[in-house]
């Protein structure tokens, strides 16, 4: 504790900082931030505990859960990957596949444009980022009656993109690809120096080289923020999904996990907890990969508007 | 492509006006192959779609779609336009996915789109006979074989006078040969169909017994229905359609069903037929929504509660990550980063997955804080109107904080130190520097953020939905809504809920209702920051 007294503090101005005043002065600079610090984890990693805790229960039923840890069991793992009706690892797969094709799609369709506003003026330009940032107001799970119906219609002409498939949901959420990711890419866009591309392009290369060969290599940070947010958006994305996608087979994580417990929630409690454990993994380790982006991101992002 | 110099020149104001180039480099090959190769994709698929929409006669969209084939082959094959060529991809979608999608979801408002109203009058004249229909007392018996081909079931029967004839629920009966018959002298097989055995019956039971396959073009004829799966019989349509008078007439009692002009046969008694088409109802679905007294009460609890649970989720999100913020705000602090990766995890979890984690959490019976927490109180977390509300609140603020505690970070490490330190040789206190100088200069920079954040809680869906469901139930309605749901649950519960039945109007109706709101709001709020200032 002597350690707290080398420094001042920013809270306590007045104070003199150099003779040592114990306990009551270490907490009125930092110890309450450590409690407070403390209480903040806890409401935080809690209701994750709880959720690892009922995934390893072997009782496999919400009462059962209560307590945490005492009994350790892969049980509803194993219901979890043997239940047919419910095929979880489908789920799991389709959703990586959707996850991956949107955002992937989405970075390149919102690069495509963002390089277009960073780096050409033309007229409609200003108008085309206003509209862009009103649309982004009305998000898509609003017109969700209008995609059902319209995807049931495109359904009768071409089967691949009507209900049911996947294809059309993806196509769905391309609809959303241009809007706040434009928005944080083309912000990130405009602080490459457009000195480098006019050195490129006195050196010969066409506009394509430009965009793909110097400009994309110099915004890898903010495409892959923004491919993981898309990620983890879509990822999360209920309403629409469950909409579309009306065959179990077919179903994401998101959708099929919430069948599990839509009737029976706490009979089917610890094998949908095992399941939550596993969806959340892959989300939870790629975004504490990328923390350190995803943060300076939302930022820049929000802090410059 | 040489024409682009001119767009590809930077000359915003406020941006360095580089020297005009004047000669680059022509397209190299592999990118002219691989417009080529892209562009014959797009056109092969929109040549595909183009003939299919031929075939099922749907000129309104046939124009469109080849008006689009059009503009993109010009986009891409003209020269010049270069940000067309650019915005081109994502714009396509946008406008298909978001913009066609609201201007077609005003379109369902104004009709009575939904379940009993999906199709056109003719649908439902055709439907309404084959629904409608009762055994004709005096049918003569048919034995029957129900066949199978392609997951589609087909009965296979045996007139009195031994002719073998096959039909299905969109096949009226068909004479064929069959390839084997049974020891009476009835079909009991044809070429190209799987025979039903008794297992394979029972099983698809439901699917049998309502299959009713007409006996000849004409639903008027009526139709051959099994209940057993080896004997049919005629069914006649109990409700008889006159095309003269454009009414429905029953054939047992004789009350007669007309066009009332909504898209439905009413009888005088003001007793309408299941079956009815979709027509154009004007504002009736808003007129409803703000007069029947079944909608009226509970729609407007929920428009409060949307606000209020936008509002409060922002207001205690935002203190509690600021408050967090503040506190951490200090280099010096041992284990900050331990603390800043737990407290961020929740932002981490998958959205959907919390709601349901939180609904075992605060289950009333089973869930955890009740019987270990709590030592086995009996607190009606989730089914108590005011305390459901709250639950929504603090669940909301469990995901929502981590956000608001990495911006408001964020916006904290850039406030410049010198007013600060100026505030401080001014002798002003720590509070009074914080609520005069740090809070007015965050807010400026954060509110941009905040109405997002207010946008976005306003159709917070997953959360109230995984939740509680959006209960505990009104009672006051036969709708299924409740004490928690926001609008958004309303517009999902309506359109695809069960219970009532789909109602895609209405639903439509409270989803622009929302467009307006939202609208509106963030209008008035942008109008107020200088976030539109900044765009150049």
């Amino acid at each position: 504790m002597s350690t707290s007294t080398t420094t001042s503090t920013s809270l306590t101005p007045a104070a003199p900082s150099v003779n040592k005043r114990g306990f009551g002065h270490w907490f009125k600079a930092k110890g309450w931030r450590h409690v407070v610090g403390i209480i903040a984890t806890a409401f935080s990693i809690f209701p994750l505990l709880y959720v690892l805790s009922a995934a390893l229960n072997p009782t496999g039923t919400m009462a059962g859960a209560s307590t945490l840890f005492t009994e350790i069991g892969f049980g509803n793992f194993e219901e979890l990957f043997a239940n047919q009706e419910r095929p979880f690892g489908r789920w799991f797969v389709n959703t990586l596949v959707i996850g991956t094709i949107t955002s992937v799609a989405t970075v390149f369709l919102g690069a495509l444009a963002a390089y277009a506003f960073s780096r050409m003026r033309f007229k409609g330009r200003r108008f085309g980022l206003l509209t862009l940032l009103l649309l982004q107001m009305f998000p898509q799970l609003l017109t969700v009656v209008a995609i059902f119906l319209l995807l049931n219609f495109l359904g009768d002409i071409i089967p691949a993109i009507g209900l049911g498939s996947q294809l059309g949901l993806i196509m769905v959420y391309l609809g959303g690809a241009l809007g706040v990711n434009t928005y944080l890419m083309y912000g990130f866009f405009n602080t490459v120096p457009a000195s480098l591309d006019e050195s490129a392009r006195i050196d010969g290369a066409s506009h394509v080289q430009v965009f793909f060969k110097i400009i994309l290599p110099l915004v890898t940070p903010i495409l892959a923020v923004v491919g993981l947010l898309v990620f983890i958006g879509i990822s999360s994305e209920f309403v629409i999904a469950s909409v579309v996608l009306t065959d179990p087979e077919s179903q994401t994580l998101a959708v099929g996990l919430y069948s599990y417990v839509a009737q029976q929630r706490s009979e089917n409690w610890g094998v949908f907890a095992a399941g939550a454990v596993l969806a959340a993994i892959p989300v939870m380790a790629l975004f504490l990969f990328l923390q350190r982006y995803i943060t300076s991101g939302l930022t820049a992002g929000g802090v410059k508007g | 492509m040489v024409e682009i110099e001119e767009q590809v020149q930077p000359s915003a104001p406020g941006r360095k006006t580089p020297p005009k180039l004047k000669s680059h480099g022509p397209d190299s090959l592999v990118g002219i192959l691989a417009k080529i190769i892209l562009l014959g994709i797009v056109d092969a698929v929109a040549a595909f779609v183009l003939f299919q929409l031929i075939l099922t006669g749907e000129w309104l969209i046939f124009g469109i779609s080849l008006v689009t084939t059009v503009i993109i082959n010009w986009i891409y094959l003209r020269r010049g336009g270069l940000p067309a060529k650019y915005l081109a991809p994502g714009v396509i979608f946008l406008l298909v996915f978001q913009v066609f999608v609201m201007g077609f979801s005003t379109y369902i408002a104004f009709t009575n789109y939904g379940d009993g109203h999906n199709s056109t009058k003719a649908d439902a004249i055709a439907s309404i006979q084959l629904s409608a229909s009762e055994r004709v007392p005096d049918s003569p018996q048919f034995p029957t074989t129900v066949l199978e081909k392609d997951g589609t079931f087909f009965l296979l029967v045996t007139d009195p006078d031994g002719t073998v004839k096959l039909g299905g629920a969109d096949l009226p009966l068909e004479t064929v040969t069959p390839s084997s018959t049974g020891p009476s002298g009835a079909a009991t097989g044809v070429e190209g169909y799987t025979s039903l055995d008794f297992a394979t019956l029972l099983q698809h039971q439901q699917a049998i017994t309502t299959l009713s396959v007409p006996i000849s073009a004409n639903p008027q004829d009526g139709a051959l229905k099994t209940a057993d799966g080896s004997t049919s019989y005629v069914y006649t349509p109990k409700l008889k359609y006159d095309a003269a008078t454009d009414t429905f007439t029953d054939t047992t009692t004789g009350v007669v069903y007309s066009d009332n002009g909504q898209g439905s046969f009413v009888a005088p008694d003001g007793s309408a037929l299941n079956t009815g088409w979709k027509v154009n109802v004007g504002l009736d679905n808003f007129k409803r929504a703000f007069t029947d007294p079944n909608l009226q009460g509970p729609l407007l609890q929920v428009i409060a509660w949307t606000f209020g649970f936008a509002i409060l989720s922002v207001a205690t999100t935002f203190a509690l990550g600021l408050f967090l913020a503040i506190t951490f705000n200090k280099a010096d602090l041992k284990g900050k980063k331990f603390y800043r990766i737990l407290m961020i995890l929740p932002y981490a979890f998958p959205a959907f997955l919390s709601g349901l984690v939180w609904s075992g959490l605060l289950n009333p019976e089973f869930g955890f804080i009740n019987n270990a927490i709590l030592g086995g109180a009996d607190i009606p977390w989730l089914t108590d109107p005011t305390l459901a509300k709250i639950s929504v609140l603090i669940v909301n603020l469990w995901l929502g904080y981590p956000y608001m505690f990495l911006v408001c970070t964020g916006a904290l490490q850039s406030l410049p130190e010198e007013v600060d330190e100026a505030a401080r040789m001014d002798g002003a206190s720590v509070w009074k520097i914080f609520t005069a100088i740090k809070l007015p200069l965050l807010l400026v920079s954060l509110a941009p953020l905040l109405i997002s954040s207010f946008a976005f809680n306003f159709n917070n869906f997953n959360v109230i939905y995984m939740l509680t469901g959006g209960g505990p139930r009104f009672d006051d309605t036969t709708f299924d809504i409740g004490s928690t749901d926001i609008l958004i649950t309303m517009v999902y519960k309506i359109a695809f809920g069960t219970g009532t039945g789909r109602d895609y109007g209405l639903a439509s109706a409270l989803a622009i209702l929302i467009f307006i709101i939202v609208a509106v709001v963030s209008g008035l709020s942008f109008k107020k920051t200088k976030a539109l200032e900044d765009l150049n």
